[in-house]
């Protein structure tokens, strides 16, 4: 059997290809990645973080002689998107942590991304400028205005090439539209509108418009004292413009019509799998909360993430989840501690390769997990700077839950929980993967043979 | 003699550790205290004067000095935030892009 050796999984080998981020004893708070995303073509990787800060990295052409350094990303633009703010009324801060970001199509020159924190959502657009004006009337090239009784002939402006500068200015500021905080925002494929959703509502906005948004779900109880769940993700079909999911803290997903009516309170679609009542703990409802949804490109399935599996819908069937993933079951005899230690609140999040074949998502201790949805089988690999000589192969890592322990083996009571995998990203065609972890970002790519 | 043997899921098992250590724990774990604590995530703090307090101290400087043509502000009237000078915006690059 293959067992031994490798990752062989539809014959794919995960390679390490770069590591953005420094190697620090402790980590700055402001450090810690937050948010990954690749745009639609691939061409750029965003990350953004508890600092505000968002990185953007451009994929450098592939050169004929160097032909196993297929593609690296190298820094194109960074910029402070959110600053710390202070709610006087509430006496509370607004964290500028950096909670998604999400790119638009390109349709022209400029790059245009959304990015927000927990309260406001903001439009960057991305630019490169590599000419520059030069001699003007009225100003000399330092940029002093001259004296206008001095000038005694015109002349014509010129563009003069310049060296390649990328500018990124905030275009469109959606601001004062969440009392709570948002968790997700997600582009129309109308292009036109996104969404942004919060614990208990989702508004839709134009990207035109920034003093109005409509609220298409309030999920809001009269009496909070009757709350009982919130809203933990959102997102638009990649293709039907009026249709979009959101999950909630009690794992169940609501598939919305937005031409059935303009408040989408009533679902059109209710997927929730039933529990065996019996098997009911303190637990379950925490574990079962989803901190992720996702389209699959094709729009036919959603995959879903909760504290220790990940799943995946068929839009067609809403009593129970296709294919149902153990990322890390060997935590459910930890759970006592992971509520201690918080960690059972961890967000994870998970993604789709381009086909839809495979799933990625996080654990702890810096591993991630990929499932092949056609041959099932799955994958253990690590983010470590100790994998990290240059297409060096990532080697399965395997997790002992009891008895003896094999020589590569990790113990569950030898796991690092504070290095924790939530933010991932797969390149929308091509076998490349983003992992944060914590404050350094990798990048892997299949072996080229 | 036998002890009797009763299988216990993990999660079970996990559960009834929790409430040897919690004996006061909620019924409803996920009921609305849980749910309202995750809506009220942010630190509080007494008013902004009190923020902008504990700002500085994180930064180990000195509350930023007003410029020349803010000296007037305080003694002479109660400050509005308008009037106090901005938070300058943080000129630390990310290391990612180092």
């Amino acid at each position: 059997s293959l067992a031994g050796f490798g990752n062989l999984m539809q014959d794919v080998l995960w390679c390490f290809s770069q590591v953005k981020g420094t190697i620090d004893i402790g980590v700055t708070e402001a450090d810690i990645i937050s948010t990954v995303e690749f745009n639609h073509t691939g061409e750029l990787l965003a990350t953004g973080d508890k600092g505000g800060r968002v990185v953007i990295f451009q994929r450098e052409q592939e050169s004929k002689n160097q032909p196993h350094r297929r593609g690296e990303y190298n820094v194109y633009s960074t910029f402070q998107s959110h600053e710390p703010e202070f709610d006087y009324l509430k006496s509370l801060e607004i964290e500028e942590k950096i909670n998604k970001i999400r790119w638009l199509p390109q349709q022209n020159a400029a790059y245009f991304l959304l990015s927000t924190n927990d309260k406001t959502v903001k439009l960057w657009k991305v630019s490169e400028r590599d000419k520059r004006p030069e001699g003007y009337n009225l100003k000399d090239e330092d940029g002093r205005l001259r004296d206008p009784s001095m000038i005694t002939t015109l002349r014509v402006p010129v563009l003069r090439p310049m060296d390649l500068m990328v500018e990124a200015t905030p275009r469109r500021v959606f601001a004062n539209a969440h009392t709570y905080h948002i968790n997700s925002i997600s582009v129309n494929s109308d292009y036109e509108t996104y969404m942004s959703a919060d614990d208990l509502r989702i508004n839709l906005w134009n990207f035109e418009i920034t003093n109005q948004s409509f609220n298409i779900v309030d999920i809001k109880p009269a009496n909070m004292e009757e709350l009982t769940e919130v809203i933990t993700a959102a997102e638009f079909h990649p293709h039907h413009c009026n249709t979009f999911v959101y999950s909630s803290s009690k794992g169940t997903i609501r598939l919305c019509d937005m031409r059935a009516s303009a408040l989408c309170d009533r679902h059109a679609k209710f997927f929730e799998e039933p529990e065996d009542p019996s098997n009911r703990s303190f637990f379950s409802e925490i574990i079962s909360s989803i901190s992720d949804v996702k389209f699959s490109h094709s729009g036919r399935y959603i995959m879903t993430r909760d504290y220790l599996t990940v799943k995946v819908w068929d839009l067609n069937m809403e009593n129970r989840p296709i294919e149902t993933y153990q990322v890390h079951d060997y935590l459910r005899s930890k759970l006592c501690s992971l509520y201690e230690n918080d960690c059972i609140f961890d967000k994870f999040e998970c993604v789709w390769n381009g086909s839809d074949s495979v799933i990625m998502t996080g654990s702890y201790n810096n591993f991630f997990r990929m499932f092949d949805r056609n041959t099932k089988r799955d994958v253990t690999l690590e983010a470590s700077r100790e994998n990290s000589k240059p297409r060096a192969i990532l080697k399965p890592r395997k997790v002992c839950v009891g008895g003896k322990r094999r020589k590569d083996e990790i113990s569950v009571d030898s796991l690092d929980f504070s290095k924790k995998i939530l933010h991932t990203a797969w390149h929308p065609s091509e076998n490349i993967i983003a992992v944060a972890a914590t404050n350094n970002l990798y990048i892997f790519q299949d072996k080229v043979n | 003699q036998e002890m009797e043997d009763k299988v216990i899921s993990p999660e079970k098992a996990e559960e009834a550790k929790l409430k040897a250590r919690y004996p006061h724990l909620g019924q409803k774990p996920g009921g609305s205290d849980f749910l309202r604590k995750r809506l009220q995530k942010g630190q509080k703090y007494f008013d902004s004067g009190d923020y902008n307090m504990a700002k500085a101290k994180m930064k180990n400087k000195q509350l930023p000095t007003a410029t020349p043509d803010k000296t007037e502000v305080t003694g002479d009237h109660i400050p509005t935030p308008q009037d106090l000078p901005q938070r300058k915006p943080s000129l630390v690059a990310s290391k990612l892009a180092g």
